[in-house]
């Protein structure tokens, strides 16, 4: 198991310094480094003065050094200072990381137990006018765009019912510090909207996966030695059943915390996601390094979780 | 006892062997091969069908819609409200001679702005999967035939395209690319590069389905055979094990364009879709929804959002189907 973490993380630092690099290139084969300057020498900028600011922001050295320079810094736990504003990085990404973790948490909550609730419903209840609705219903969010079911939702309950749900906000997003309450209410559309798109894959994988593990032998076997329906199912089915789905929670939870950059856009919460697409109209390269640094981060240890957890859920993969 | 013969088509290939058992006096059975008994079952399923219907017309009014249709460039300012610049009448300006209204602001006719859009939708959703399937079905084969470190390479491969934030770097991507390149410009440019960012980024899901796939199917007598006989590994993987791999291909595949054609609307609302007026359904609605002209004429949204989620519901309908009908058991 030690052996198998320790080529498992290293692996995952490879695939990190990968990630790096494309999107550091991608920042200087595009018009960043100029755009910059630009923008800083304001319109009347001369040439000269675009140097001179080229210079100062170190965008003018060799690109190695500019990349060493990143990941010396990296490894001091440094992200780098933005350049418009000179501000840490690390605070930004910083006030950015709660509104995403909150949004996250709360809808990977409502995601699982929606979808793995459904899915099992569907496959005990296999065929039934139940299990009819919920496949309907995931095939419904499943194919709908995710900033269709936000506007539409806003749309819904903060524009045409605002007289009887009158405490639905448009947009914005307050920190749980600042008022819980408000923290709730401004979080239940965009729970909802995240939620529900997502949910659809775990309804479809939850009932695949339980009913082919009620085809197995050993639940015939335990049903013969006279266990109840219930118990077989609890017991014996799901824990097998929720071998997948714990993996895909894992990634998609590990994807959704480096920024859910439509949620996030649709209702103006200042996330890591909506931070990042900010930052990329400004080329700002500092803070989009930082956060594609931190989003990819986030799914490498996730996907090391999910190994984890898969042998704690297995006991057959522990073996090998 | 009449002997029974079977005899194998060698010219047929893995993929429709071709048995054919008979005995005298009774009823010839033919044999059928796995494509044909996967068409007998899709043909069953009528949802399914209804899916793979809608998808045949939706090619035909790309193909041939434009010239039934009014000029979708063509301004009514008449029904346009001019104090709230939006359509006359209930469900945005609907009429006969407007069957889906028509916009705010320019009042240009939306039926004929859904249809020329169809094919933009469908064309990107189409050829990004084709990008996909190529590069998967390619390094999946070599991952799952030869093991070992090219495996090893070709899986972190996809783990980094995997960990990648990938909308990060289509927006960061499509931003830095100017607008006449590869002797490409404009919307063709956009496009192509729509196309190449969206193929790009899908082919790990398709390369994991099938190096899988190829892990099984490599153990199998067929492809001993092939090996004592003395053929080679480019042959085996594609003249013995792609045959077999057709299934999957076409399931996923399938699957694969919904998930393409709502990427590219979320590209479009993030505003690095295609450029307007050309009038994609992703660009529609991200026109619908960024300036907030959906609150006071909501069909705005409605039309090209239905036009997505119909289509998007048709692939995931008929793909369904098909991976049913190739693999009952998943049912």
């Amino acid at each position: 198991m030690t052996r198998f973490l320790i080529r498992r993380i290293g692996q995952a630092i490879l695939v990190l310094f990968a990630a790096s690099i494309a999107v550091f290139l991608l920042f200087f084969v595009g018009p960043g480094p100029n755009q910059v300057a630009r923008t800083f020498a304001g319109r009347l900028g001369t040439p000269q003065r675009i140097l001179e600011i080229k210079h100062a922001l170190h965008l003018d050295q060799p690109l190695y050094l500019q990349y060493l320079h990143w990941v010396g810094n990296l490894l001091q736990g440094n992200l780098g200072f933005d350049y418009y504003k000179g501000q840490s990085v690390n605070t930004v990404v910083g006030q950015a990381l709660p509104a995403t973790v909150s949004l996250v948490i709360g809808a990977a909550i409502l995601w699982i137990a929606y979808g793995v609730f459904s899915g099992v419903v569907s496959a005990v209840r296999s065929r039934s006018l139940l299990d009819r609705g919920f496949t309907t219903a995931a095939l419904f969010f499943y194919s709908m765009p995710t900033f269709v079911l936000g506007y539409t939702l806003i749309f819904i309950f903060a524009y045409e019912l605002y007289r009887v749900t009158k405490f639905f906000p448009f947009s914005s997003y307050v920190p749980l510090t600042t008022d819980p309450w408000q923290w709730f209410v401004h979080l239940i559309l965009p729970w909802l909207t995240l939620a529900m798109v997502t949910a659809a894959a775990y309804t479809r994988l939850t009932r695949t996966s339980m009913l082919d593990v009620l085809g197995e032998d050993y639940i015939r076997t335990a049903r013969s030695k006279g266990m109840s329906e219930r118990r077989v199912i609890r017991v014996h089915g799901l824990r097998a059943a929720l071998t997948p789905v714990v993996t895909l929670a894992g990634l998609d939870i590990g994807t959704a915390l480096g920024g859910v950059i439509i949620t996030e856009q649709v209702f103006g919460i200042p996330g890591l996601g909506w931070t990042i697409v900010q930052a990329i109209g400004q080329q700002d390269l500092p803070i989009i390094m930082g956060i594609a640094i931190l989003a990819a981060t986030f799914v490498v240890v996730a996907n090391v979780i999910v190994d984890i957890m898969y042998a704690v859920l297995d006991p057959r993969v522990r073996l090998h | 006892m009449a002997a029974v013969t079977v005899s194998v088509d060698p010219a047929a290939g893995h993929l429709e062997p071709e048995a054919t058992a008979t005995a005298p006096g009774a009823p010839v059975i033919e044999g059928r091969s796995l494509g044909q008994i996967a068409w007998r079952r899709l043909r069953r399923d009528k949802v399914a069908m209804a899916g793979g219907t809608f998808i045949a017309f939706l090619v035909v009014v790309s193909i041939i819609g434009p010239y039934f249709v009014q000029d979708p460039t063509v301004y009514h300012s008449s029904l346009i409200d001019p104090t709230f610049s939006r359509p006359i009448g209930p469900w945005g300006g609907i009429s006969l001679a407007h069957p889906f209204g028509v916009e705010p602001i320019t009042g240009r006719d939306m039926l004929a702005r859904i249809v020329d859009g169809a094919p933009y939708s469908l064309l990107i959703g189409f050829l990004s999967t084709v990008l996909a399937v190529v590069i998967g079905v390619f390094f999946g084969i070599i991952a799952g035939y030869f093991g070992g470190w090219t495996d090893s390479v070709i899986a972190r491969a996809m783990d980094v395209f995997l960990a990648f934030p990938l909308l990060v770097f289509a927006i960061a991507l499509v931003g830095v690319i100017p607008n006449s390149a590869f002797g490409m410009s404009g919307n063709q440019l956009r496009v192509a590069l729509l196309v190449f960012v969206i193929g790009f980024f899908a082919w790990p899901y398709m390369g994991r389905i099938i190096r899988g796939q190829v892990l099984s199917l490599r153990e199998r007598e067929f492809v001993d055979a092939a090996r004592s006989i003395g053929a080679r590994g480019p042959y085996i993987l594609f003249r013995e094990l792609l045959p077999n791999l057709v299934g999957p291909i076409l399931v996923y595949a399938t699957l694969l364009i919904p998930t393409n054609i709502l990427f590219e609307a979320a590209l479009d609302y993030l505003g690095v879709g295609l450029i307007p007026p050309t009038p994609s359904w992703g660009q529609m609605l991200s026109s619908a929804v960024s300036n907030g002209f959906y609150y006071i004429d909501p069909m705005f949204m409605i039309i090209p959002g239905l036009a997505i989620f119909i289509t998007v519901m048709a692939f995931n309908l008929f793909g369904d189907g098909l991976r049913d009908a190739f693999d009952p058991r998943t049912r």
